[in-house]
């Protein structure tokens, strides 16, 4: 027990707690003001004008959905994928113990732990060494890799909690290891596999540095906004699609939130 | 024997197996485990050892061929010679460039994350707890180039922080500061200063949430018992918050250190034209082809993430992940 329940923090703390949480969140909401701008060629602020008309543009415009297929497509494979490795390595390295354990976590956790780019250029050089042309499935090859790690966190940390008891007792009581597997382990894991895929999908989602490595002439959504970036065509649908992304990404973060909101882990630790 | 003691009919409980290749399978994994572990870890260690070490491997092998000058092709005999461009004094500002603006990052990270992970950790209770958490894991899962966009319009010349400055009457400020030689230039979004803020804003999520962990393990009575003992806050800060949060900020600054050391795409957009480690792997391997160059760039923040981690680990930081 803590006996510091009720006490109020000093106002230096809560002045300096509260500036820090501004500091995070102010720019995000500030795209949400340059979606609706007037001004086409520069970021003034504060802006000119407001409109809705960029939301038209942005919707008749045949690259901007391209980009959005293909993301999502991308995603969605890589998480299915991140969702298979993902639970069998967790399942493996937290229901027994064996020589090279620790070596495994290290391996799953690399992809994250290294910087971006040299996965990326590491599967880059590879494709090209092997001679395998830019496509699809190379971008996906790149995301899952690193979703696994996502998936394998949540689903370690729910193993954590879930006592081996009640798979023994489903064992005593007659079912194989397959009737276990279907009623008993899946239902207990259920809510774990569905955070750490939502977070696996927005990850990919939001992918870039390896993206560029393994994409080719193909643009995702997160590729279609560093070209924009880079050489600016049309500044106010980049303001919309930010906003877009913004809250695409908001709602799996919220959810897998709520999934897991009542257990002791953390569900987004280890991005 | 209680195999013996099962099977007779006495015990009428068990039932009989589920037959077919199911049930072969089952009780074939039930006495066989190691065959159900090895089943297990061979799918993710196929990936994972085929797709990433394998390139990953590739790729340092690379750092040992060289580029011709002249071809411009690439030479396929071992050799240093690519280690020895890689220590050239442009390449070694380059690292050094790097390694400075990775450590002021980190530092920064630390000083505005603490008060955020100690107010979270200490005071927020129910509600405020939830918000806080969530106030920090949007933030990290919040669109990386979305986050670098805004801050594109917030630091341009035309954007809101001159704007500000100016309804502030602080102009003159802005000014100096950007007249200032290596962190100054044209607008904040072309100088180092743009590029440190957007850096510490980028990362910042990922120091704030191992600092909290490393902060709610520390008993609120120790922080009672250091003042009952006479200590001021900042004696209790420096003696007994800090020592104790270390292992979360070590554990945090391997996050904020290692992506600061790989970015290339925060300084492409907002910064000088003066190049980053992963700017100078991104157009090696680009528009340069020269990979074997590329690949020795690469080495250098593994190597000094691997000092890094291993340092990190002494200090006990992994236990506050």
């Amino acid at each position: 027990m803590r006996s510091d329940r009720g006490q109020s923090a000093p106002l230096g703390l809560k002045i300096a707690a509260a500036c820090g949480l501004l500091f995070l969140h102010l720019p995000i909401l500030l795209i949400f003001v340059y979606a609706f701008t007037t001004e086409e060629k520069s970021f003034v602020w504060p802006p000119p004008g407001l409109t809705t008309q960029w939301f038209a543009v942005t919707w008749n415009r045949p690259d901007v959905w391209e980009a959005l297929s293909l993301s999502i497509r991308v995603a969605a494979i890589s998480t299915a994928i991140a969702l298979v490795l993902g639970t069998l390595c967790a399942a493996a390295v937290s229901q027994t113990r064996f020589f090279g354990r620790e070596t495994i976590s290290l391996l799953v956790i690399l992809p994250i732990a290294l910087p971006g780019i040299i996965t990326g250029i590491a599967l880059r050089s590879a494709f090209a060494l092997a001679d395998i042309p830019f496509s699809f499935w190379t971008i996906v090859l790149g995301h899952a890799t690193f979703c696994v790690v996502v998936v394998y966190n949540n689903a370690v940390a729910r193993f954590r909690r879930t006592s081996g008891s009640m798979i023994e007792a489903s064992m005593d009581l007659g079912a194989d290891g397959f009737q276990t597997f279907r009623y008993v382990v899946l239902p207990n894991f259920a809510t774990a596999l569905l955070a750490g895929g939502m977070l696996a999908f927005a990850l990919s989602f939001d992918e870039v540095i390896v993206t560029t490595f393994t994409a080719g002439q193909q643009q995702t959504v997160p590729i279609w906004m560093l070209e924009e970036l880079i050489r600016p065509r049309q500044r106010p649908v980049t303001n919309v699609v930010a906003m877009v992304v913004v809250l695409v990404t908001l709602l799996p973060i919220l959810f897998a939130y709520y999934l897991t909101r009542d257990s002791d882990q953390i569900a987004g630790s280890g991005k | 024997m209680t195999i013996a003691a099962l099977n007779s009919k006495s015990v009428p409980a068990i039932l009989p197996g589920s037959g077919g290749l199911r049930g072969v399978l089952s009780d074939l994994f039930w006495r066989q485990p190691r065959l159900l572990l090895f089943l297990m870890l061979l799918p993710p260690l196929l990936w994972l050892g085929i797709v990433y070490i394998g390139s990953l491997i590739a790729l340092l092998l690379q750092s040992f061929f060289s580029i011709d000058e002249f071809s411009g092709l690439i030479n396929r005999e071992f050799t240093l010679k690519t280690y020895g461009d890689l220590f050239q004094a442009a390449n070694l500002d380059i690292i050094l460039r790097t390694v400075t603006m990775a450590a002021l990052v980190t530092l920064a990270s630390a000083i505005i994350a603490f008060p955020i992970a100690y107010y979270a950790a200490r005071y927020a209770r129910g509600r405020w707890k939830a918000l806080f958490y969530l106030g920090v894991m949007l933030p990290l899962w919040s669109s990386y180039l979305v986050k670098i966009y805004a801050w594109k319009l917030i630091l341009a010349k035309e954007g809101i922080l001159t704007w500000l400055f100016g309804k502030l009457g602080l102009l003159w400020l802005l000014d100096g500061w950007l007249s200032l030689p290596i962190v100054g230039g044209n607008s904040l979004s072309v100088s180092f200063t743009g590029t440190f803020i957007v850096f510490v804003y980028v990362w910042l999520p990922f120091m704030i949430l191992p600092v909290q962990a490393a902060l709610e393990r520390v008993p609120g009575n120790l922080v009672e018992a250091s003042s009952d003992l006479g200590a001021s806050p900042g004696q209790t800060f420096h003696n007994v918050l800090f020592p104790l949060a270390l292992p979360g900020i070590v554990a945090g600054s391997i996050f904020t250190f290692s992506l600061t050391l790989g970015d290339y795409i925060i300084p492409q957009i907002i910064g000088t034209s003066r190049l980053f480690i992963g700017q100078a792997v991104y157009s090696q391997q680009g528009t340069a082809g020269n990979i074997p160059l590329a690949a020795a760039f690469t080495v250098v923040p593994i190597v000094i993430m691997g000092f890094y981690l291993w340092g990190a680990k002494r200090m006990g930081a992994f236990d506050a992940l």
